[in-house]
């Protein structure tokens, strides 16, 4: 009984003290490791600063090597901090906090002295990068750099090749208008939607119903919008020559302003001043679809023997031109939304395509200094045809510097 | 000078903005902030000069009975209703919800948005209208119309089977390349024409926003 008693004890003895051994090797496992959290890293390097390129200044870019201990080493770099100060002793303002692995940061502050965060330009900068660890006392700071300023820049160089291209479409326009204006002959395409203007007219005419005349949704600042001003003053002459009717109404005020003065000097130009009245061209509202309720109540009320839907147009398109079929108009439209496009397509009679609305003043005129930049239109889309093929080329051989050169990033 | 004038600000102006596109130093970005301002004004503006369009076209069908000049009482009331009740003074007509005005805000909820859904929403039937006229094979391209729909509306369709990958994958490839390229060459012509049609607005070349082609 006594030697069961003894060894009973010495067995718990004995896991005493192997439990006090393995508790005590653990404790010697984890001291290592938290001694290592918070070992000081290596700062970054070569931290180096300039002006932001092609912006309106008040920015500078930094670049610096990224610390040994970041993805490497000690592997204790968690993030890096950039702080900024006005002179090399400081005070130093933290500007941004970056993840580990950021060897990168453009220093962003606003244009407009008052605003908050104002950095004004042609003042010395100094920057300085802490590299930061998982424990906030333990970081390390890259040597300071400075001074660097901030300006702004007087050409925008990430924009050389629409410079270039504009420019060249400049001289291409002017070189056409004066062989236009010497008498050369330029071939222009037939543009069915444009001829069939004419014949609309004339059916309203016979039928004695008025013409619809829709500019769109587009402000008067939009290109579609302009061209169709044009398309209208063509029309109105018309119209006021044949005394039929004419409704245009407007989704913009300037729009309509402006649309009624090209109505208004048509039917002066055809020798009808008396007959225009500004009702024909009116406001109805600047909401889309209230827009559309208002030209289909005058489609199925007036049922106008032509409907014509010239400029910017979204998805009231097809609503429009849907009810122009069960008013049993004839419709022609252009737009250069390519969304809105095979809306047209399907529900009119004819549909001028996307540069067709532009080319369209051109064609109705047939003055030399419209076709002259219709003709530079097609030469600058073969040299587009031609700037795609190098670059398709290029970019099979492996040289990137054409694609590069035509990519507009600012 | 009348249409010299007008002419002549234009070019300045014209060019004036795309000199501006390509410096982006603060003196030109200010400039452009300053006439994008002055735009705003001149739309104002010309807010009134519409309403005041809207009024005039209006009470002349009431007053001449013209057909259908029922509508224009509509029109009239509807206008001056929002007017009314878009006066901050008038918000004792209500329970405000905020800051909002009740009334202005339930006419626009509950009126003003639900028809504009309502007509948004016949978009629906049109399509399905205009899609029955223009899927009819009439000829070569409208059959090839109406092949083109007929895969694309059915590459989602799971009772197609074991045929339903490869008209999923036809479908891609008519979206990413023939539809894709045709898309292309008018985006680029409608670039260009644009172009065009500034640098000839500027130069004076078109001038039919002055009332005269």
């Amino acid at each position: 009984m006594k030697l069961k008693t003894l060894t009973v004890l010495c067995c718990l003895l004995f896991g005493v003290v192997l439990t006090a051994v393995s508790q005590e090797a653990a404790d010697s496992v984890i001291a290592p490791d938290s001694a290592q959290a918070v070992m000081l890293p290596s700062p970054v390097l070569r931290l180096s600063g300039e002006d932001a390129p092609d912006d309106h200044g008040h920015a500078i870019d930094l670049t610096w090597e990224k610390s040994a201990d970041d993805g490497a080493g000690q592997m204790n770099v968690i993030g890096y901090m950039v702080f900024r100060a006005d002179s090399p002793d400081g005070p130093f303002d933290a500007r941004s906090d970056l993840l580990f692995g950021v060897t990168e940061f453009t220093d962003a502050g606003a244009m407009n002295e008052g605003e908050n965060d104002y950095m004004p330009d042609h003042q010395d900068y100094y920057y300085k990068v802490r590299a930061l660890t998982a424990d906030s006392a333990v970081y390390a700071d890259s040597e300071i750099f400075g001074p660097v300023q901030s300006y702004g820049q007087w050409f925008n160089w990430e924009r050389l090749a629409v410079f270039l291209m504009v420019a060249g479409f400049l001289f291409l326009m002017i070189h056409f208008i004066r062989r236009a204006k010497g008498g050369a002959d330029l071939y222009v395409r037939r543009l069915a939607g444009i001829e069939a203007v004419d014949e609309a007219i004339g059916r309203a005419t016979e039928m004695g119903k008025p013409i619809l005349y829709v500019l769109g949704l587009g402000t008067a600042a939009d290109i579609a919008t302009i061209a169709s001003y044009t398309i209208l003053g063509r029309v109105a002459k018309k119209v006021a020559e044949y005394q039929t009717g004419l409704i245009v109404p407007c989704y913009d005020p300037i729009v309509m302003t402006v649309a009624q003065e090209t109505v208004r000097t048509a039917y002066m130009d055809a020798g009808r001043p008396d007959a225009f009245s500004e009702d024909m061209v009116y406001f109805v509202t600047n909401q889309q679809f209230a827009y559309v309720a208002g030209v289909n109540g005058v489609m199925l009320r007036e049922r106008p023997a032509t409907n014509l839907y010239m400029g910017k147009f979204y998805a009231e398109s097809l609503i429009l031109a849907e009810t122009g079929v069960v008013a049993g108009s004839i419709q022609i439209s252009g737009t250069d939304e390519i969304s809105q496009i095979p809306f047209f397509v399907v529900a009119c009679d004819y549909t001028l395509i996307g540069e067709e609305l532009y080319a369209a003043s051109a064609y109705l005129g047939k003055e030399p200094l419209l076709l002259g930049s219709l003709k530079a239109q097609d030469y600058a889309k073969a040299g587009v045809i031609l700037l795609a093929i190098i670059g398709f080329i290029s970019l099979m051989l492996g040289y990137h510097g054409v694609v590069e050169f035509f990519h507009v990033t600012g | 000078m009348k249409r010299q004038l007008p002419l002549m600000m234009v070019f300045v102006f014209g060019f004036a903005m795309i000199i501006q596109y390509f410096i982006p130093h603060q003196a030109s970005e200010w400039v452009n902030a300053f006439l994008m301002d002055w735009m705003m004004i001149i739309g104002v503006f010309a807010l009134a000069l519409g309403i005041w369009s809207l009024i005039k076209v209006s009470w002349d069908k009431i007053k001449y009975k013209k057909p259908n000049w029922e509508y224009a009482i509509v029109t009239l009331a509807g206008l001056f209703l929002m007017i009314f009740f878009g006066f901050d003074y008038f918000r004792h007509f209500s329970t405000p919800i905020g800051s909002d005005n009740y009334m202005y805000v339930h006419f626009y909820r509950h009126i003003v948005i639900p028809i504009q859904s309502t007509m948004f929403s016949l978009l629906a039937f049109f399509i399905a209208s205009a899609a029955y006229r223009a899927f009819r094979a009439r000829s070569l391209l409208a059959t090839l119309l109406l092949i083109a729909a007929l895969v694309i509306m059915l590459r989602f369709n799971p009772l197609l089977g074991p045929i339903q990958p490869i008209m999923e994958k036809f479908s891609v490839w008519l979206l990413n390349v023939p539809n894709l390229a045709a898309k292309r060459a008018i985006v680029i012509g409608v670039g260009l024409g644009m172009v065009a049609t500034a640098l000839k607005v500027i130069l004076g070349i078109e001038r039919a926003y002055l009332g005269k082609d």
